[in-house]
């Protein structure tokens, strides 16, 4: 579900944070509209509101885990576990992480990729959110959902502050709820 | 420097959530691990108080966070001290128009970029990083801010490896750790 039609209708602060987000054309490839989360950093107020919003929302949810995705989601995720007081933890790509790993593979439009995430990091029974900038395909998240699921924690949603139209009618990954912020801009002009 | 381990009661719980993982990336490396410290969310707490608390009154307005683990550590300080946060990234990952640096490592070479715009000249930055061992990352960091005309106020990282002389390679520059690792 879009933040705007959950509860934050006409909140300035949401477009202020889209209008922070930079589209650059054209990268990784020709044809892509980068969404690029770097100026949202570059504004402390912003940066600041996008952080605020997701902690106002997981505060009281019993939430004992945000699962961030490498390596973006790591910008993110840290500041909401420390404001709810629950502990971070990397989902990394392979190799990365030095103790004992599970790992979940995903496809990608080209080949495979693969999320890594400690054994023991994560008990039975924990309630997580996942976090990344952006959700496109969802392959990722869903990969990030499979690694919890796997050591029997909950996840209760994933937060993403970027959706892209792939998932705007269809606001749950693998069955569990997604909430995002804003939609993709299609370019810096006007707005 | 490094943080009063004597007197600070919290860096006791700090250190000893850090996790030393035997022979990672190859044979021989006694491997730091700070993902243990992240899931002790007050001992977390802990270590982005402590540097709040040195950096909130130097008027820093640039955090600039070494790829992957400064991205742990870097935007929280930012965010408590009212500061911009700027990711030093591997190559290929910044969409927009970048500067590099190239930096020596033990066999080979790597590469750290910038966003061009993302640092204005005379501001002043603070640096971090999860670990400082050799210096050479933290170096190169430090020449893309200055590069763009920033001031490198400090280095800021967890855990020091004194033992590789790290801090010898900062320029003159000031670091400052939470814990030492022989």
């Amino acid at each position: 579900m879009f933040a705007a039609e959950n509860g934050l209708k006409g909140d300035p602060r949401l477009q202020a944070i889209s209008r922070a987000i930079r589209v650059v054309p054209d990268f990784p490839k020709p044809g892509i509209m980068f969404q690029d989360i770097t100026t949202l950093l570059l504004d402390h107020k912003a940066f600041k509101d996008t952080v605020d919003i997701f902690v106002d929302r997981y505060r009281d949810m019993d939430i004992s885990v945000v699962a961030g995705v490498e390596a973006r989601g790591f910008m993110f995720g840290p500041a909401i576990a420390l404001a709810i007081g629950a502990k971070f933890v990397p989902l990394r790509k392979p190799r990365k992480l030095p103790g004992e790993v599970i790992s979940e593979s995903y496809v990608l439009e080209y080949g495979t990729d693969c999320l890594e995430m400690h054994v023991g990091a994560v008990e039975p029974g924990e309630r997580v959110i996942v976090i990344d900038d952006l959700v496109a395909t969802g392959g990722t998240l869903s990969a990030a959902i499979k690694l919890l699921e796997r050591v029997g924690a909950e996840v209760v949603e994933c937060a993403c502050v970027i959706g892209l139209p792939e998932v705007k009618d269809c606001c749950r990954i693998k069955g569990r709820p997604l909430y995002i912020l804003v939609e993709p801009r299609l370019s810096d002009e006007c707005c | 420097m490094s943080a009063d381990k004597d007197e600070d009661p919290r860096m006791n719980g700090i250190k000893s959530k850090i996790r030393v993982v035997p022979d990672f990336p190859k044979p021989g490396i006694m491997f730091q691990d700070i993902t243990t410290l992240l899931l002790d969310s007050k001992a977390f707490k802990d270590t982005i108080d402590l540097f709040v608390e040195r950096y909130k009154d130097k008027n820093i307005s640039v955090v600039a966070g070494i790829e992957a683990r400064g991205f742990i550590f870097g935007p929280p300080i930012a965010l408590a001290i009212g500061a911009k946060f700027v990711p030093l990234r591997k190559p290929g990952k910044l969409p927009g128009e970048i500067i590099s640096e190239d930096y020596v490592l033990e066999y080979g070479k790597d590469c750290l970029q910038m966003h061009i715009g993302a640092v204005q000249p005379e501001e002043r930055a603070l640096v971090v990083d999860d670990l400082i061992a050799t210096g050479g990352t933290l170096c190169a960091a430090m020449n893309l801010l200055e590069r763009v005309g920033a001031e490198v106020v400090e280095c800021a990282c967890v855990i020091e490896l004194p033992d590789l002389k790290g801090r010898e390679r900062l320029k003159g520059k000031p670091l400052y750790v939470l814990v030492e690792s022989h």
